[in-house]
């Protein structure tokens, strides 16, 4: 026993009034590094000891504070800066709105922070290696007797007075209180097998969790999905309607809402013949006819209708506009080009509707004219 | 100041001594139970085991299950959140309040109480998450998170103050509670007779040395606690009035919320601590630390706020004929005299006639009387949430949409569960945790504190 290392030599009383008289006594004698240990809070005891009072108000009256600020500027900051609502007529920043939730986050603040400042920064707890623990003092202590407690490392500490000190203020009994050998020659290791252990079933016990959550619990009924709903999208197949297609075919003979038949399917000639630009190539009209050849024609024909596709060495090239060939044809057949396509190039009866079509034709003489100018156009 | 005048006659009777104390109060936890114990948990799991039958085809078909339909829209769900939120106030109003008036009798029953009041807001705070319909997204509606639809909740709403409120109700209540448990533990722990048991308290005590260098700062630390709980609690009920009366419906409108709020919350509240607790001081033989007197002195509450919850029953019908409002007028004549009449007086006279019994000192110490009394208030207190809540939304300003709400076979699982699991957490507390604070019963038995003879 003599090799253990000596944490502090304890005395028991077991009336409050010898323990109040032997702290004062101690006290008296000089000793600094003492502490009393009661079942409850004895009356008198920090004077006894010299004590002061407590500071520990000021915690929570800086995290009050603290708690306040952080409320107003939370919902301020919420309602008139991030995303600002007119609620019932109310200001953006309605103060008497934030008084409640004030109040509550200043006294949530004030309270977490008391006990936290106290139990982990003033005690330093959680501290179940002191040496005082498992001693019969503390078992006393906890239960119906008074102990005092002098440490090592007062520096008038000198066992024998002490002892004599005890004994002459009528401690019931005295003992010495060692550090634990194992306590003192414990070494945390990371790689401690069973902290190793821990890590490894925190870790599945965390992932089958996560798991289990995400892929198999929210799936179970009565969840649902909006992307889930009993009824049939475009392009699915449905067991309800014929050709197990979603989507049904329009009644014979329907007509698409504005559709009118084109009566010279494969007959460019006729149509270059018969038909005939009801447009007049008005400031309109014209505007239209850029807007719509800037839309659907300038990719592969260029702006100008000059050929310089802006899909170059991607898609074949078309003939320039301003050819004599194109020049000489009459709207009727250009627009039958624009209906039914030719060679690469697709109808483009969906994209534009017939009045665009004899708009673009309009544009597309505009610009023809433009590159031929003749002396008499700049009149 | 003479010690004459201020010398108090003992709250703990016979000046037991104070190991006895910590074998009478840690022997439920070292003990087996009798089959009664048994039974009686039998009994609540069996009401808990109902309510989540009604919980879960809640869930799984919606609340169409429930009585609520346009337009009380606000039904039980409410009702039961107010009811069981106002039993918890008694908890804090006995651990803060009744501590900060330095009233020495709160000693052997304010453990129980915060439990109780713990209890009582995890209750409670199940009927406005099922309420929402999606409990399992209710987070999402309730708290302000940045989001996909760069969204925030409304902080004008007193629907939001009350998340506020009843979380940190909660969690302040929680910490107080365990702050008062930490030296029991250490108690606990050194008694230990068990490997496992000292384990589980010693980490509990987080290794509590009962040391006066400790003692100093957690007596200021309890004395702030109690100072922040008492607004606090106040707060809760008040914001929870809020919810009805900054709304605009008549028979909500009333400036007299808050105050009538408070005083129903512990006028309930205690009647439930009082209920509690004497089966509690019989089972676990705790009559000389629980006693007659302080069961006398919480029936004197229980008549003092009885009385304010019949002075605002009154004070409303004067203000809606003073007012002048006539939807305001018509709401309390039917209120007291409509469909909803049968509710109203079932509530007046169980919150306002019944407990004026109480006056004579003869009832105020019999144990059945007060039981039955206390019994009584709580029926009174369920219904007067709900003559609030129902009459209101039932009859408001448009007749054409005025209906008649009764409640479903779940609404009433869904009660019965509430209490349940209530009843249920109790008896596990008993058994499990001291249910009476040692070291606060320790200080105030007679001889317990030094005499202060010599210094005189």
């Amino acid at each position: 026993m003599s090799e253990k290392k000596l944490y502090s030599y304890t005395a028991l009383f077991d009336t409050p009034d010898k323990i109040i008289h032997a702290v004062k006594s101690v006290a008296e004698k000089g000793y600094t590094k003492y502490d009393v240990n009661t079942p409850y809070p004895l009356h008198g005891m920090d004077d006894a000891m010299n004590l002061k009072k407590s500071k520990i108000g000021w915690v929570t009256l800086v995290f009050g504070l603290l708690g306040t600020t952080a409320a107003v500027s939370m919902m301020g900051w919420m309602m008139a800066v991030d995303y600002p609502l007119v609620i019932g007529g109310k200001p953006f920043f309605p103060l008497p709105s934030f008084g409640p939730i004030m109040f509550e986050l200043s006294v949530l603040f004030g309270a977490l922070a008391t006990v936290g400042v106290m139990l982990f920064v003033l005690f330093k707890f959680p501290n179940n290696s002191h040496p005082m623990h498992d001693t019969e003092y503390m078992k006393n202590v906890s239960s119906d007797k008074y102990g005092i407690s002098i440490e090592a490392i007062d520096p008038k500490y000198n066992q024998d007075e002490i002892i004599t000190l005890f004994k002459g203020l009528g401690a019931e009994s005295t003992a010495p209180i060692y550090f634990d050998e194992e306590e003192l020659n414990f070494k945390p290791t990371i790689l401690d097998k069973k902290f190793l252990g821990f890590l490894a079933v925190v870790a599945v016990i965390t992932s089958l969790s996560v798991y289990g959550t995400m892929n198999i619990a929210l799936y179970l009924p009565p969840f649902n999905w909006m992307d889930d709903q009993g009824k049939s999208l475009p392009q699915q197949t449905s067991e309800v309607f014929e050709r197990n297609s979603s989507m049904l075919q329009p009644v014979k003979g329907t007509v698409a809402r504005g559709f009118i038949p084109y009566k010279f399917d494969k007959q460019p000639e006729l149509a270059g013949k018969l038909l005939v630009n009801p447009l007049l190539p008005s400031e309109e009209n014209l505007k239209i006819g850029k807007r719509k050849f800037d839309i659907y024609c300038s990719p592969c024909h260029g702006y100008l209708a000059e050929g310089d596709s802006r899909l170059r060495d991607k898609f074949p090239n078309p003939p320039s506009l301003h050819s004599e060939k194109v020049r000489n044809w009459t709207d009727g057949r250009i627009y039958h080009v624009l209906v039914e396509g030719q060679n690469v190039m697709p109808s483009y009866s969906k994209q534009l509707s017939r009045n665009e079509r004899w708009a673009v034709i309009n544009y597309v003489r505009v610009l023809q004219r433009s590159f031929n100018a003749k002396e008499s156009d700049l009149l | 100041m003479s010690s004459e005048y201020t010398q108090e006659y003992s709250v703990v009777e016979g000046k037991p001594s104070l190991r006895s104390l910590d074998e009478i109060i840690s022997k439920p936890l070292n003990t087996k139970p009798e089959l009664k114990y048994y039974l009686a948990l039998l009994l609540t799991l069996t009401m808990l085991g109902i309510g989540a039958i009604g919980l879960s085809f809640s869930l799984y078909y919606g609340t169409g299950l429930w009585g609520n339909n346009n337009p009380v829209g606000w039904a039980w769900p409410i009702v039961n959140f107010v009811f069981w939120i106002g039993i918890g106030h008694a908890g804090t109003l006995i651990s803060a309040i009744l501590f900060l008036f330095r009233q020495k009798w709160r000693t052997g029953i304010a453990r129980f109480a915060e439990a109780m009041t713990i209890f009582a807001v995890m209750t409670a705070m199940i009927f406005p998450i099922i309420h929402t319909g999606r409990p399992w997204v209710a987070a999402v509606y309730l708290l302000p998170y940045p989001n996909q639809h760069s969204l925030w909740v409304n902080f004008n709403s007193p629907l939001l103050w009350d998340v506020f409120a009843v979380s940190t109700y909660f969690t302040v209540s929680f910490v107080f509670w365990y702050v008062g448990l930490i030296p029991d533990f250490a108690t606990l722990r050194d008694r230990a007779s068990t490997k496992i048991k000292k384990v589980i308290y010693s980490i509990t005590s987080l290794g509590w040395r009962h040391s006066n260098r400790h003692w100093r700062h957690y007596e200021m630390t309890y004395l702030i606690l109690a100072g922040l709980a008492t607004p606090l609690v106040l707060s809760v009920h008040t914001i929870v009035s809020f919810d009805f009366a900054v709304s605009q419906l008549p028979g909500w409108h009333t400036t007299i919320f808050p105050p009538y709020f408070v005083a129903g919350a512990v006028f309930s509240g205690f009647a439930m601590v009082q209920n509690v607790l004497i089966f509690v001081r019989k089972i676990f033989n705790y009559e000389h630390i629980i006693t007659v007197d302080t069961l006398e002195k919480m029936n004197k509450i229980i008549l003092l706020t009885g009385t304010m919850v019949g002075y605002a029953y009154s004070m409303e019908f004067f203000i809606a004929w003073y007012s002048g409002v006539n939807a305001e007028q018509f709401a309390f004549v039917n209120r007291a005299f409509g469909n909803y009449s049968w509710a109203y007086w079932i509530m007046f006279s169980c919150n306002v006639f019944i407990p004026q019994l109480f006056w004579f000192k003869k009832i105020r110490r019999t144990i059945p009387f007060m039981f039955v009394i206390a019994v009584f208030v709580n029926i009174g207190m369920w219904f007067e949430r709900f003559v609030i809540t129902v009459t209101s939304l039932s009859k408001d300003f448009l007749p054409s949409s005025w209906a008649y709400y009764s409640p479903t076979i779940v609404d009433f699982s869904l009660l019965i569960g509430s209490f349940g699991l209530f009843f249920t957490m109790v008896l596990l507390f008993a058994k499990a945790l001291p249910a009476i604070s040692i070291a606060e019963v320790k200080a105030v038995v007679d001889g317990a504190q030094p005499s202060h003879h010599e210094e005189h």
